[in-house]
């Protein structure tokens, strides 16, 4: 509960302020919306989950992708209110309070990213691949990710980094470049 | 006892990058991720046309919005002596239009409202009257008699004309061409792109009256740059102006720039006492922000029936838009085009450049590139392909003829820089044996019999990278150097600064790699921090392939700075003098008894614990280093396409790439270079190009029309590597991280100019869409010039 | 990226959602929203109502019919199509132009019907529904009719739906022979827009052409049916010179515009050269013929 929240003074017109609930990263969330807020918004700048990116206004870059029950879109091309009781899972779902999910070691095993803008859209892609197909070739994750853009690593690591983690998925320790960690728990 | 370097992260390893760590948790932090107490959100209104007279401005359909906070046009701008900013070429450029457009996107209004929503609906309720002019949209329409005058705002302005420009040597290129057997002439164009990361511009400004204080958080490249900019700009105490760059969504040279947009953000933070953000949508992002190239180039080059090339000729007429805000070295007007033909042996060489106003988007900047040294590497391949199909000679046998030597080092170039270490017919041939170049001409012929177009195409280049020195290199006046900060802490941890910015690059990971190199202190105790001006040491930024080889530099030499102090500590540590003491990595000790030493942290420990008499407590230092010269790392691309005669659709099978960047610091992250780079150089050769109808309407507008490869086309690298170590760099390390974007696209597309060698084709401009193909195999014809846009009703 | 002010419904009947689509005259009908949205986004369009349909049961099956005609739902996204494992048998050139729609990931979204509805001359799935002679199901304040898509779109963007009309299915007849049919389209990168797409739908008996369609994605200011060049076909066994014939006819029907994706001699060229691969993939091994 928040004590106060400031309204507009004034308004030229009654603005159509609706009610959603979604699960949010397996938590309930609520908020008063407007219908033409972007569920990419709501999510950035309402829940302050930053880690979704938007990085173009036409639905062709990805970095805004998001699992909606279980399935990637792109969040900046569906308004916040259609979420209303649906399930969606950002990049700040994918690691546990003790453990990086295996895309997310694979991305950095494999060097999978450079400036980690689209990162997280296209780990949320990897995942959904992983989920219904944990065996992907090459060219399955390829096409698998040609929704979402990255500028920086030619793709090539990345698609690297997916096959690392569905091996790691699989139960299998996937072979990785013996050299110093560069930090963090990952 | 020394330590495993590998181990610590040191020199050589592939180190896992310590960004990712906030990264692949979604906890990078953004401009557009940054939320300050009452902020407000801007919006601007561009132009639609690209050139016309502004008859009027009706905002009070904006102010009548609720939530909308301020409302800003060209007029309102000029009252503060704002209106106009100067640019990094010594131009000017305006922030908002205040008497006509200049190119479609053009700033014309910006609305500042409680959220971006309404402030968006304020820009759509200002209305602009606009009487159109004729637009001019290449440089032949600007240079022709009768061309309308786009800086009619400069006094002494007549024409479109920006520059005229020479370097090199007309006599000596003249008597070459005079005593030539075989001149082969050139013309093209290498199309206008947009460097286009991923996040657009942005800023968030927050001015505090009380303080007087400026805090800008911004997305860029070169933070100190633009605090001087701003301080010049706006008229604020350099010392009251605070910009920060956080984690950049990618740069690639769009982020170096002073932007309009910025400069609003600030006077709105300044009128409303609230901070202002403004995050620019994509279209703004491609209409209006710095591009690449855009150079029309005529080419010849002289030479003798055994390949041995005498002289080039070049001129080019390059189209800067409205505004000549290129960021160059400010001596050089078409930036580094003279790098050309750098790694080939050629007597004489002379340049003509001709540089004009368009009305299209200002900011010709240095996309993935030295300062316009993608657009002379790529011109020098295409001449160097077109000649030796001109005199009948292979491919690789007419450049093993002209490379520069091993022993041939110190080289000048034909344009007058000083080359100075490289193997480079070993990267050639390493190139071609990895290709299997020898058999390919066999595979090709069968191929052809079954209706099968293959083509392969070499790229082999030296490009200059690492701006300064600073006698020759500056921006604005201010020299080209760069410097790292590092203070131990007396537990042996430490953190580094530097006046460079990371955009992915990795900076945070590879400094501390440089630090461990130099001092033995293992990478994960060295806490790396960049893109704050009032905490990181001034530097100009990181672009042009410049970190590795000027703030890299500055790393080790501030490392050996504070390996100086140690030493001194350990021999009183060690009740030896200083001249007993030796060296290994992590830790000294005394000549002749290894056993008897002190690591670097106990030294730390020592410098604020127990100093020796006289001598100044504390571990830190700084360093301000300027390169003797450009580092001049080598390339060899080798691309092998088919194309399908049919649709003139191209495929590309192999790419293999040769690099020889030096001392690789972080291999992992320099292979990571080398792929985006290539990824960039096969977009631009396929699909990815701004250009422009008879209207100037700007085609590229956003990503439906302004096409970047997916993982789904993008072809698989194989990468070789060659070290020979950069004589003066303190590492050995040469630049990387735009190589492969610079001698990238001539690979793919000499590559199709072989597949289509049997119908005569010379030449056909980038992109090599599908139907330019297509033309020019059923018509033998070359395909010149910007892409077509025939509009048609 | 910040569309204007509108009202939001998501009624969860087919009658509430007409009734609401009669109350505004400024409505718009919201099911994947993969081409409505970024057009809001850019404020290309801005309905004063979206009634959303995402919530009214039944309408995301799709499936063969006990009639043997084919039925897709109003929310039958592009990605059910594509990963449906009994697509292909029934309706093959559906199939084959399933995974080149958009991208993966508005294909988890986007929808058949809508992108029919939406009528953009470079959409796909339209060439495909012309080419199979399918219809649109609309339902409306009276009730339902039948439009058969040449009848359905009248122009770029336009339709005949009536403002509280919702197309509830696509209906695609039985086959009288079996089906075979492809789908081809040259894109520059997965995303772009068709440069040329070319959706051929055959009904065959042994190897003779019993019906044939053509439909020409991005060379109009409509989807184009290529009438001509289907005809050329049928009762033909899609010998070398009947492909030719039907190649050059398609190419003629189609009235392309140059830009940056091509000119429109080569948009034309491409035309004939898809037509010509598709029909030659069905043309009977040499032993049939003889």
């Amino acid at each position: 509960m928040t004590l106060f929240e400031e309204v507009p003074v004034t308004t030229a017109e009654e603005i159509p302020v609706r009610r959603v609930e979604m699960r949010v990263n397996g938590e309930t969330r609520a908020a008063n919306i407007e219908p033409r807020l972007l569920l990419a918004h709501l999510i950035r700048n309402g829940m302050q989950l930053t880690g979704t990116h938007t990085g173009c206004d036409t639905t062709n870059c990805g970095a805004c992708t998001v699992l909606f029950d279980g399935q990637p879109v792109k969040s900046c091309t569906m308004f916040a209110v259609q979420a209303d009781g649906h399930e969606i899972t950002t990049v700040e779902g994918l690691a546990t309070a003790s453990e990086l999910h295996p895309i997310q070691e694979g991305f950095k095993d494999e060097h999978g990213l450079q400036c980690g803008f689209c990162t997280p859209g296209m780990m949320l892609s990897a995942k959904a691949l992983l989920d219904e197909n944990p065996n992907p070739t090459e060219d399955e994750v390829r096409w698998a990710l040609s929704g979402n853009l990255c500028r920086c690593t030619g793709y090539q690591n990345i698609v690297k980094a997916v096959l690392w983690a569905a091996e790691k998925m699989r139960g299998d320790e996937p072979a990785s470049e013996d050299a110093a960690d560069g930090g963090g728990e990952a | 006892m020394a330590l495993d370097e590998i181990k610590i992260g040191g020199l050589g390893a592939s180190r896992r990058r310590v960004e990712d760590n906030r990264f692949i948790r979604g906890k990078g932090n953004y401009v557009d991720d940054i939320v300050l107490p009452g902020m407000l959100h801007m919006e601007i209104l561009r132009s639609p046309l690209a050139h016309a007279r502004i008859t009027s401005i009706d905002v009070s359909g904006a102010w009548a919005i609720p939530g909308v906070r301020l409302v800003l046009t060209g007029e309102m701008m000029a009252a503060r002596n704002l209106a106009w900013m100067p640019t990094l070429s010594y131009d000017t450029q305006a922030v908002l239009a205040t008497d006509k457009v200049r190119f479609q996107g053009q700033e014309v209004a910006c609305v500042v409202a409680d959220d971006p929503y309404t402030a968006k609906d304020g820009c759509e309720a200002i209305v602009v009257e606009y009487e159109p002019l004729p637009p001019i949209v290449n440089p032949y329409q600007a240079m022709a008699a009768d061309a309308p005058l786009i800086r009619d705002d400069k006094v002494n302005q007549t024409d479109n004309k920006i520059f005229d420009w020479e370097v090199g040597d007309k006599e000596g290129t003249d008597r070459a061409f005079a005593q030539a057997d075989v001149v082969s002439e050139i013309d093209m164009h290498y199309p206008r792109s947009h460097p286009s990361p991923i996040e657009t511009c942005g800023s968030v400004a927050d001015f505090d009256r009380s303080t007087s204080k400026l805090t800008v958080y911004m997305t860029s490249q070169a933070p100190h740059i633009i605090r001087a900019a701003v301080a010049l700009v706006a008229e604020i105490p350099e010392h009251m102006i605070r910009i920060i760059a956080p984690d950049l969504g990618g740069g690639f040279g769009n982020k170096v720039p002073v932007y309009p947009g910025y400069v609003m953000s600030i006077l709105a933070s300044i009128l409303t006492e609230r901070p202002v953000k403004w995050i620019e949508d994509k279209s703004g992002n491609l209409i209006s922000t710095g591009f690449g190239r855009d150079v029309y180039l005529k080419g010849q080059i002289a030479m003798r029936n055994d390949g041995k090339i005498l002289g080039v000729r070049m001129h080019t007429d390059s189209d800067h838009g409205a505004f000549f805000s290129d960021a160059q070295p400010s001596k050089f007007k078409i930036g580094l085009m003279h790098s050309a033909f750098a790694c080939y042996d050629i007597p004489a060489a002379h340049l003509t450049a001709t540089g004009v106003y368009t009305n299209k988007a200002p900011g010709g900047v240095a996309y993935r590139c030295s300062f316009r040294v993608t657009e002379a590497m790529y011109f020098q391949e295409r001449m160097i392909c077109a000649a030796a199909d001109d005199l009948g000679m292979d491919q690789a046998e007419f450049r093993r003829v002209n490379l520069v030597r091993d022993d041939d080092f110190p080289k000048r170039t034909p344009f007058g820089f000083l080359t100075d270490s490289g193997q480079y017919e070993k990267c050639l041939d390493i190139g071609l044996e990895a290709i299997g170049y020898a058999d390919f001409k066999q595979e090709q012929q069968a191929a052809r019999k079954r209706g099968r177009l293959l083509g392969i195409g070499i790229s082999t280049m030296t490009e200059p990278l690492g701006a300064g020195n600073s006698r020759e290199y500056d921006i604005l006046g201010i020299k080209m150097f760069d410097s790292a900060e590092l203070r131990v802490h007396m537990t042996g941890k430490a953190i580094l600064r530097t006046g460079a910015k990371t955009q992915g690059q990795g900076h945070e990971t590879t400094w501390a790699q440089i630090v461990a190199h130099e001092l033995g202190i293992p990478a994960d105790d060295i806490l790396v921090e960049e893109g704050d001006t009032d905490t990181a040491p001034f530097g100009m930024g990181t672009y042009a392939s410049r970190s590795t080889p000027v703030a890299g530099a500055a790393v080790a030499m501030v490392s050996r700075k504070i390996r100086a102090k140690a030493r001194k500590i350990a021999a009183h540590l060690l009740e030896v003098s200083e001249e007993d003491i030796e060296w290994e990595l992590g830790r000294f000790y005394v000549r002749g008894a290894q056993d008897r030493g002190v690591s670097i942290q106990e030294c730390a420990m020592a410098a604020y614990s127990n100093v020796p008499d006289g001598m100044e407590p504390g571990l830190e230092n700084n360093a301000y280093y300027d390169p003797p010269n450009l580092t001049w790392p080598f390339a060899c691309y080798i691309a092998k396409v088919e194309v399908d005669p049919e649709t003139g659709v191209w495929d590309v099978l192999r790419v293999v790439a040769v690099d020889d960047c030096g001392v690789r610091i972080n291999p992992m992250i320099v292979e990571g270079q080398i792929m985006g780079g290539l990824t960039e150089a096969y977009a631009m050769a396929n699909m990815q190009f701004l250009t422009f109808d008879e209207d100037g309407n700007c085609i590229g507008s956003n990503y439906m029309d302004y096409l970047l490869p997916t993982a789904w086309e993008t072809p698989g690298f194989e990468l070789h590597e060659v070290v020979t170590p950069c004589p003066h760099h303190p590492i050995g390390a040469k630049g990387i991280g735009e190589c492969a974007t610079v001698g990238g696209p001539a690979a793919f597309v000499n590559a199709v100019m072989d597949a289509l060698k049997h119908t005569g084709v010379r030449n056909i401009d980038m992109p090599l869409l599908p139907d330019r193909v297509h033309d020019a195999l059923t018509t033998g014809n070359d395909i010149s010039g910007m892409p077509p846009v025939k509009t048609e009703a | 990226m910040f569309p204007s002010r509108f009202r939001y419904e998501a009624p969860s009947s087919l009658g509430e959602a007409v009734a609401l689509l009669a109350s505004h005259d400024d409505s718009k009908v919201l099911a994947g929203g993969q081409s409505l949205i970024p057009m809001m986004k850019l404020r290309f369009a801005s309905p004063a109502l979206l009634v959303d349909i995402n919530n009214i049961p039944g309408l995301d099956q799709h499936g063969a019919q006990p009639d043997g005609s084919y039925r897709i739902g109003a929310l039958v996204r592009h990605a059910d199509l594509e990963k449906s494992t009994t697509l292909g048998e029934h309706q093959p050139t559906i199939a084959a132009a399933a995974p080149l729609i958009a991208d993966p990931i508005v294909r988890t979204r986007g929808t058949f019907v809508g992108s029919v509805c939406h009528a953009d001359p470079q959409g796909d799935w339209a060439s495909c529904l012309v080419a199979l002679d399918g219809s649109i199901v609309a339902h409306g304040p009276t009730g339902r009719r039948t439009i058969p898509v040449d009848d359905f779109v009248t122009g770029p963007f336009q339709t005949v739906l009536a403002p509280d009309e919702i197309a509830v299915e696509a209906v695609i007849g039985a086959a009288s022979g079996s089906r075979k049919g492809g789908y081809l389209k040259l894109e520059r990168r997965v995303g772009d827009f068709a440069t040329v797409g070319v959706a051929v739908a055959l009904e065959m008996s042994g190897s003779t052409v019993t019906k044939a369609g053509i439909g020409l994605t991005g060379v109009g200011s409509a989807t184009i049916n290529a009438r001509e060049a289907a005809d050329a076909i049928v009762g033909s066994s899609l010998g070398d010179d009947e492909i030719a014939v039907a190649a050059e006819a398609a190419a003629a029907a189609s009235s392309p515009r140059s830009d940056h994706r091509g000119s429109a001699d080569y948009k034309r060229h491409v035309v004939a050269t898809f037509v010509g691969r598709l029909l030659a993939q069905h043309q009977p091994a040499e032993a049939e013929v003889a």
